[in-house]
């Protein structure tokens, strides 16, 4: 069965999507990351939507999910590269990808990952300075 | 009238032939040279149409035509199924409707992408969209 591989670097999972997507292609690619999070204990996921050429709804719909179910797994994600007729066409289309995280390009989206990371970390050291006192 | 200056016809009654579907359709684009956001537009259209017909006709047929109209070139898509048709077409063109867990967009957003838009059904009649996109 066709699947788009998954990266893993650090605390990060990267998904570069490179092939024009078939419905039942994403919804592996949902699963498969989602496993993988869990697995690996990921902290933030970066999709490179870079080479994709159009987002229908339905590839839409799978961006949404992939950020709802990883924050709900405790990782961020974010969506990098989107073309500008890509961006253009899906907004015209009704889509506004609201929740999803984006960046311009891999470099960015890895810089706004840390920082949720960093966030993360600062958030929980003083949740348990709190717990000492 | 426009005149015809190619068509070509796919048969989509599987989730792989909605790919087909957007690859012929770019294919035809690039021909008539629309500019990348056009092709964009049309193949997002072309793509929502081709899974509502999988998803809610039952599969069908996708004739593709590359048209040439004076001075100007367009594509021509017809989505052409047998299914159960649609009731009311007023409420299926609205944003958000759906009767089959999708998001609802499909119709609407399609419509929104295309120059010319036409939506020929009745219960039990199947349905016939047509989209234009002029270059």
């Amino acid at each position: 069965m066709d699947r788009i591989p998954i990266l893993r670097m650090g605390q990060f999972l990267l998904v570069t999507i490179q092939v024009d997507m078939h419905d039942q292609l994403a919804l592996t690619l949902q699963d498969d990351l989602t496993t993988r999070i869990t697995t690996s204990l990921a902290k933030g996921v970066l999709i490179d939507i870079s080479s994709l050429e159009i987002v229908d709804s339905f590839i839409g719909r799978m961006l949404g999910n992939i950020s709802s179910m990883a924050r709900v797994l405790g990782a961020e994600s974010v969506v990098v590269g989107m073309q500008p007729a890509v961006a253009i066409t899906l907004v015209e289309l009704g889509l506004s990808l609201t929740g999803v995280h984006t960046a311009l390009d891999v470099e960015k989206g890895m810089e706004l990952l840390r920082r949720f990371i960093r966030a993360d970390s600062q958030w929980n050291s003083s949740d348990a300075h709190f717990v000492e006192i | 009238m426009p005149t015809l200056l190619k068509s070509e016809k796919l048969e989509v009654s599987e989730e792989r032939h909605i790919v087909t579907v957007r690859q012929a359709v770019r294919k035809v684009a690039l021909e008539i040279k629309l500019s990348l956001v056009d092709q964009t537009k049309l193949i997002t259209a072309a793509s929502e149409l081709a899974r509502n017909l999988l998803i809610y006709g039952g599969g069908g047929e996708v004739i593709l035509e590359a048209l040439k109209e004076g001075v100007r070139n367009g594509v021509r898509v017809h989505f052409v199924d047998e299914g159960p048709g649609i009731e009311n077409i007023e409420l299926a063109l609205r944003d958000g409707f759906t009767s089959g867990g999708g998001m609802g967009l499909g119709l609407g957003g399609a419509k929104r992408l295309v120059n010319e838009f036409e939506l020929v059904s009745a219960p039990g009649k199947g349905t016939h969209i047509t989209i234009t996109r002029w270059k």
